[in-house]
């Protein structure tokens, strides 16, 4: 179980401080997939960083299966189980496909073991092992081998930053397929989506709006309540 | 006959040369100013020079697949060297050639060797030219290299030269010239380490006189502590061409690096490019890697040696 209790978090602005986050309780069970929605600058991100440990709150505790959390960095949650995909995928020089797969295994991997995550990901595993993680992929490829490392990670908690933004729709089909991988067991997997699909596969969905948790409760209950109002909104039904 | 290196030899020679055991193809292995043992074969004719120290090398034309090893080792603190190497790569043949270079400096006063090494590629030749630096020993004494490397490419031609400085180098100059004819192409990559308060000059001088020729320079430098590294090109394109050069650099504590790229096009079908990018190293790659249970160092560490690989 990870709960999230009290969490605060603010930035400077000009005037003194800006909120961020105010005051998010959450509780997430083990087993359960949480989708976090919400307009742009809700504080999605934020608390995905948070969850993470990549920001420090600035009150609040997170705990994980009873252990207050709050004051480890993200190496020590990352070895607690931890993972992480980020929205925008990080490029490296000189490092691989395969050499960043095989550290987010953990422990020694074959090729073909390292290649089944990137087939789970729509992309031909032996064609991209050796590539260097630079500007010679596309962002939607990154994005994909992005998503390939935190499935490599397996971990009891599994963060998603709106995985399905770069990705083309074909692929987008690929991610719902890897994300069932993850609804075993006690494993808890978070996703930061605008997608309604994404949405509808929760157990849990939460809205965020300015900093705060607005609504928890299953797709169902959520998304009737969520007007359909937007012309964005429409077009992703359109795509479904 | 099979040679004897010490310990200390065998290991910088594997560093500095890829070499275990005795070499294959042709060489010469060069400890404390001396020719420690030399080997031509029937492609490829190694002679020392008279008058001063160095070598010719003769590469046969049209020869394929041959080796050249020319390694080169000091251990005596204090002994200070010039060489003057030549290399005529007949036309059409395909060679590699290895040169690395260790000093073991175990005593107060400087060690340093200054190789000159010229390039003549002959007519649609292919050169794999590996330069390897390692300076190592407990001495207080300065660890210095400063290689120059002189290239003439006939047309066709196609030269592929990798330099790395594995670390321990007190201060390094070096200094590359190249002329290139008619569709020769020129590839050159270089990865220096840096550390303590080791310098470390590049000087590039690349001239694309034939139509059709090519050059990429990717230059990849690490300076940690106090280290500072220095990145000087100049790509000049005289006629219809194609000229890249890349300076990436990460600095680490205190350490300073300079880039300074210059591209010279003389000619309206000349095209040359230049980019230039130093920094530490970026906050997300150390954070991506922490998500995936490294250390900060760990994370640090992964970083650098892919960034030199």
């Amino acid at each position: 179980m990870l709960q999230l209790q009290d969490i605060v978090y603010s930035v400077p602005d000009g005037k003194g401080r800006k909120t961020i986050l105010d005051g998010v309780n959450l509780t997430f069970n083990d087993g359960e997939r949480i989708v976090i929605t919400g307009h742009n600058g809700s504080g999605k991100t934020t608390l995905a960083k948070i969850i993470m440990g990549i920001i420090q709150p600035d009150r609040g505790r997170i705990i994980l299966n009873g252990e207050d959390i709050t004051k480890l960095d993200v190496t020590a949650r990352a070895k607690k189980g931890m993972a992480f995909a980020f929205q925008q995928p990080v490029r490296f020089k000189g490092l691989t496909v395969g050499d960043l797969l095989q550290v987010a295994h953990g422990r020694f991997a074959l090729r073909s073991e390292l290649c089944e995550y990137l087939s789970a990901v729509g992309l031909c595993a032996a064609d991209y092992l050796d590539r260097e993680l630079s500007g010679e992929l596309s962002g939607g490829e990154l994005k994909r081998i992005e998503i390939a490392m935190a499935l490599l990670r397996d971990g009891a908690v599994t963060v998603f930053d709106e995985p399905e933004a770069g990705i083309d729709l074909w692929s987008f089909d690929n991610l719902i397929d890897a994300f069932d991988t993850l609804k075993d067991g006690k494993k808890i997997t978070i996703i930061i989506s605008h997608q309604e699909r994404v949405m509808r596969s929760a157990d849990q969905l939460v809205v965020m709006q300015s900093g705060q948790v607005q609504q928890v409760g299953t797709p169902a209950e959520v998304l009737k309540v969520i007007r359909p109002a937007t012309p964005c909104a429409k077009l992703q039904r359109s795509q479904k | 006959m099979s040679l004897e290196f010490s310990a200390l030899e065998q290991q910088m020679l594997a560093q500095i040369a890829d070499l275990e055991g005795d070499p294959t193809g042709a060489y010469n292995v060069r400890i404390n100013g001396e020719s420690y043992a030399r080997m031509s074969t029937d492609n490829v004719k190694i002679t020392p020079k008279k008058g001063q120290a160095g070598i010719d090398v003769v590469v046969k034309p049209n020869v394929k697949g041959e080796s050249v090893h020319i390694p080169v080792i000091i251990t005596d603190s204090g002994r200070k060297e010039l060489v003057y190497n030549d290399f005529y790569i007949g036309k059409g043949a395909d060679v590699t050639i290895v040169a690395g270079c260790g000093i073991d400096n175990c005593g107060g006063e400087d060690a340093q060797h200054d190789g000159v090494h010229a390039f003549h590629l002959g007519k649609g030749s292919r050169v794999k030219y590996v330069e390897k630096h390692l300076g190592s020993g407990a001495g207080s004494g300065g660890r210095i290299l400063n290689p120059v490397t002189k290239i003439e490419q006939d047309a066709g031609s196609n030269f592929e030269l990798s330099t790395v400085q594995l670390g321990g180098v007190t201060r390094a100059v070096r200094t590359t010239t190249a002329k290139l004819g008619a569709g020769a192409k020129l590839h050159i990559t270089e990865r220096i380490l840096t550390s303590d308060r080791q310098t470390a000059k590049t000087q590039f001088d690349v001239t694309l006189a034939g139509k059709g020729s090519a050059v990429e320079v990717v230059s990849r430098a690490v300076a940690r502590n106090h280290s500072q590294q220095e990145f000087i090109s100049h790509v000049r394109g005289t006629t219809q061409c194609y000229g890249r050069v890349e300076c990436d650099g990460i600095m680490l504590d205190k350490a300073v690096i300079r880039s300074t790229p210059q591209i010279s096009a003389e000619n309206v079908d000349a095209t040359l490019t230049h980019e230039a990018t130093i920094g530490k190293i970026a906050g997300e790659q150390l954070i991506k890697l922490q998500t995936l249970g490294l250390t900060v160092e760990d994370a640090e560490n992964m970083i650098i040696q892919g960034f030199l690989a």
